[in-house]
């Protein structure tokens, strides 16, 4: 099943085409990594699939529904872990998911029981009534992944979650989003780094410049390449 | 849009201010009752009377309608600008079911509830020291809620404009303290050039100012003043809007 499927995408800001004509489908279970350096577009097509910004042109659908006319419910199957960490710094870390959970409808007493699971599964049940202002950078992250599930997504969007991340904290956060692939959760990924597209991902797009230059399994991308992603990365953007 | 989902968002300010209310109640107070004992005592006691009142009790009700205006501008510029800025607390919102226009309806329902709490607040203060006539003025919460949606709006569309925090300043000290100097509040404007009302009279804090001094006196002559707020709250709302949405969205 298809669970999100773009054809000819293209997003301009003002003058500035920061997405040009990619297509790519993702299915349902699959990790899809979207791979490239800075300012390739990464998190502009990520902005378009959870309907926080509308494409230029080009056509758009999650879960079958059209990005231009089904924001609502396509974003209500949505989780998003968004690349610039923006928790509510005066809340506690309970709070924060159940003021969140109330975006999506859900009543304050299942989004309290529902947030204690995620804290569980995010390892942060402790953590629960301090100040969000006390957490490390790691259990930030990890706060922001259990926000993302607080209404049982269906599609997870992650852009660039261990950015900054000690390997450690990195490798939590790897083994949990293993855990919702097992579950049949669909999750995009972005990140620039080789190593985790290799860990989680069953298939990597690499993006330059607004395009998407390769998609493939990483095992294929090593096995013809030669060496590992990291080496593919570099081969690939050297020939641009 | 959806009124309910604007709600979400109204909420979310609420369950933040709830935590911080008690120890930032206390100062709210502080500048209402220094305009009061500043310039209601010290001016007083050189003017004693304006038309008749008592000086204390002429600016009063102007107090509880600036005050009530301030909670809002404060509100909806500065915290307004830190949650779309620094703290991203909008891309959150938006990243949920929760669409521009029901996130900018939020901010303004926010801010209009903190206009109409902070002259609650001050109502209460002030009758409690005896300032206040008429029982009328619990009135006037409602339509502090309504002057508090103009307020809200003009201080959206100030966050729209504004290419940084700090030019905000250019909004307080062009717009906001003329308007509350020039509103009637500490003195009637007739002793100015006619320029000077007809101004005021294009200023919202203008007729708030009146349709509170009113009320605590047992007047209902407020038609004309409740009018003009509610027309210009329908003028502003495309425009509040149209520019908000331009600067969140791109
Ligand atoms: N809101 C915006 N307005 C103008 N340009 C933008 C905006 N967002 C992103 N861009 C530009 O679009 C390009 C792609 O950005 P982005 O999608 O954030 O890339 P990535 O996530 O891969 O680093 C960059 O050159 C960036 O400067
Ligand atoms: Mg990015």
């Amino acid at each position: 099943m298809v669970v999100v499927f773009g054809k000819g995408l293209v997003k301009d800001y003002s003058n500035f085409r920061a997405v040009d004509n990619i297509n790519f489908e993702i299915n349902k279970g699959e990790c899809y990594g979207f791979l490239g350096p800075n300012g390739a577009g990464k998190t502009t097509v990520m902005r378009m699939i959870y309907c926080f910004t509308l494409p230029t042109k080009g056509e758009l659908k999650v879960f079958g529904m059209d990005v231009y006319k089904d924001a609502r419910l396509i974003k209500a199957k949505v989780g998003v872990m968004p690349q610039d960490d923006n928790l509510d710094i005066d809340l506690t870390v309970i709070e924060n998911l159940i003021v969140y959970g109330r975006y999506f409808d859900i009543p304050k007493k299942v989004s309290k029981t529902k947030a204690i699971k995620l804290l569980e599964f995010v390892g942060l049940v402790d953590k629960a009534d301090i100040s969000i202002q006390k957490l490390s950078g790691g259990m930030r992250r990890r706060l922001l992944l259990a926000r993302a599930l607080i209404n049982d997504p269906e599609l997870l969007i992650l852009d660039e979650p261990t950015v900054g991340l000690d390997p450690h904290s990195r490798h939590i956060l790897w083994d949990s989003l293993k855990v919702l692939k097992s579950k049949g959760v669909t999750i995009i990924v972005t990140t620039h780094y080789m190593e985790e597209a290799e860990e989680i991902c069953d298939y990597v797009a690499f993006m330059e410049s607004g395009r998407i230059i390769i998609v493939d399994k990483p095992l294929n991308l090593t096995k013809r390449f030669g060496g590992n992603l990291e080496k593919v990365f570099m081969k690939l953007t050297e020939k641009h | 849009m959806s009124l309910k989902k604007a709600i979400r968002v109204w909420q979310r300010h609420f369950t933040l201010y709830r935590k911080i209310f008690k120890s930032s109640l206390v100062l709210n107070f502080v500048d209402p009752i220094l305009y009061l004992a500043a310039l209601g005592l010290g001016l007083g006691f050189f003017i004693k009377d304006i038309n008749g009142i008592p000086y204390l009790r002429f600016i009063a009700p102007g107090i509880i309608a600036s005050s009530a205006m301030f909670a809002t501008v404060y509100e909806c510029t500065y915290g307004t600008y830190v949650r779309m800025h620094y703290q991203k607390t909008f891309d959150a919102i938006l990243s949920a079911p929760i669409n521009i226009y029901e996130l900018i309806t939020g901010e303004i329902l926010w801010g209009a509830t903190k206009s109409a709490f902070y002259g609650l607040s001050i109502i209460i203060v002030i009758s409690f020291f005896g300032l206040v006539d008429s029982i009328l003025i619990v009135l006037l919460i409602p339509i502090l809620f309504i002057s508090g949606v103009i307020f809200a709006q003009l201080s959206l569309i100030a966050v729209a404009l504004v290419p940084a925090i700090d030019s905000f300043n250019y909004f307080y000290t062009l717009f906001i303290t003329p308007m509350f100097l020039f509103s009637g509040i500490f003195f009637p404007l007739e002793g100015f050039p006619p320029i000077v009302s007809s101004i005021a009279f294009l200023t919202p804090l203008y007729h708030i100012v009146n349709i509170s001094r009113a009320l605590a006196f047992g007047e209902l002559t407020i038609w004309e003043d409740l009018i003009w707020l509610l027309v210009v709250c329908l003028i502003l709302t495309p425009v509040s809007y149209k520019l908000m949405k331009r600067r969140v969205m791109t």
